[in-house]
């Protein structure tokens, strides 16, 4: 199980570095997709099939748009990486992350062992006890998502509203910029073209 | 020894943001960093053996299943997180698209030449 897992992780690893590295931006989409579908089977593989199936869908729109934004509108290679100080700077801030990360995860419960374990009065204990009687949902991560925490699913809707509105903005191929414009300065010019 | 990896994974996706040029890539470094983000917090809440918290009719008793299931809070979560790095990243490729129209490349050392060529 924990070999499986470390397996995954390491091909997650393995395809994260080839999307950096590699020059053509085709294989690196490809391979960040391979990240995504890599994820989805550690979700799988811990008890998370919700999560496994919604980074699916995910993986797929997200592989669609950056082929749109690469491959469509011709660019296929891409230039040198940043020179100078930047990854120097950069790989040793890394190697100071990890050391910090990895002191920081002794004092954490080792794995397959859950945080809720070791806290007393877990919201998860009484999310999952209580979860049947008083929501009636049988399904507890969509208990939590949609009845304990739908404030947060609130601010989650608001959020994707917010990017929606903006990326139509953004790709709005007729703006209104030159009307407005001429309204403001009391201009009686109508715009051309 | 998974976390440890997981934290390697975000490197490599912190690495890819600071050091490389084109703007997709950047984009393909923080879809990395959110992929490894969400395998982390899904990483802290498995049990040995855990089942996914579905309650069926073998684990009727609730506070049986509670002593078996996984962790329900950081998936509820982590499916919020999912659902906005999809918006983020189309919001992220939206600017990229704009900017290549007006600038004609990804690359953001040219942007910013291009931009103190256009104030001065």
């Amino acid at each position: 199980m924990e070999a499986l897992l470390i397996l995954l992780l390491l091909f997650m690893i393995i395809s994260a570095v080839v999307a950096l590295y590699t020059e053509e931006l085709l294989s690196a989409v490809i391979a960040v997709g391979a990240v995504g579908f890599g994820s989805s089977a550690v979700f799988l593989l811990l008890g998370a099939p919700d999560l496994a199936i919604t980074q699916i869908v995910v993986e797929v729109a997200a592989l669609v748009l950056l082929i749109r934004a690469t491959i469509s509108i011709g660019v296929k290679t891409t230039s040198a990486w940043r020179s100078g100080w930047q990854p120097k700077a950069v790989a040793a801030a890394a190697v100071i992350f990890l050391v910090f990360a990895f002191l920081s995860f002794r004092d954490m419960p080792e794995f397959s062992v859950p945080v809720m374990d070791r806290i007393a009065d877990a919201p998860s204990i009484f999310y999952l006890e209580d979860g049947l009687s008083s929501t009636g949902s049988t399904n507890h991560v969509m208990g939590v998502l949609l009845d304990f925490r739908a404030y947060d699913t609130l601010g989650e809707a608001t959020i994707i509203f917010t990017a929606v509105f903006g990326t139509l903005t953004l790709l709005r191929k007729r703006g209104k910029k030159a009307v407005n414009r001429n309204e403001y300065s009391g201009e009686k010019t109508s715009p051309k073209g | 020894m998974v976390y440890i990896l997981a934290t390697i994974l975000l490197i490599v996706g912190l690495f890819g943001v600071f050091t490389q040029k084109n703007l997709i890539k950047i984009i393909i470094s923080v879809s990395i960093i959110e992929s490894a983000v969400n395998v982390f917090l899904i990483l802290v809440g498995y049990r040995s053996g855990g089942i996914a918290p579905l309650m069926t009719e073998q684990h009727s008793q609730a506070e049986v299943f509670a002593l078996h299931s996984v962790d329900p809070l950081p998936q509820a979560m982590i499916l919020t997180s999912i659902v906005i790095s999809l918006s983020i990243l189309a919001l992220m490729v939206a600017i990229s698209l704009r900017l290549y129209h007006v600038y004609g490349t990804y690359d953001i050392t040219e942007i910013r030449k291009a931009r103190l060529n256009s104030k001065s």
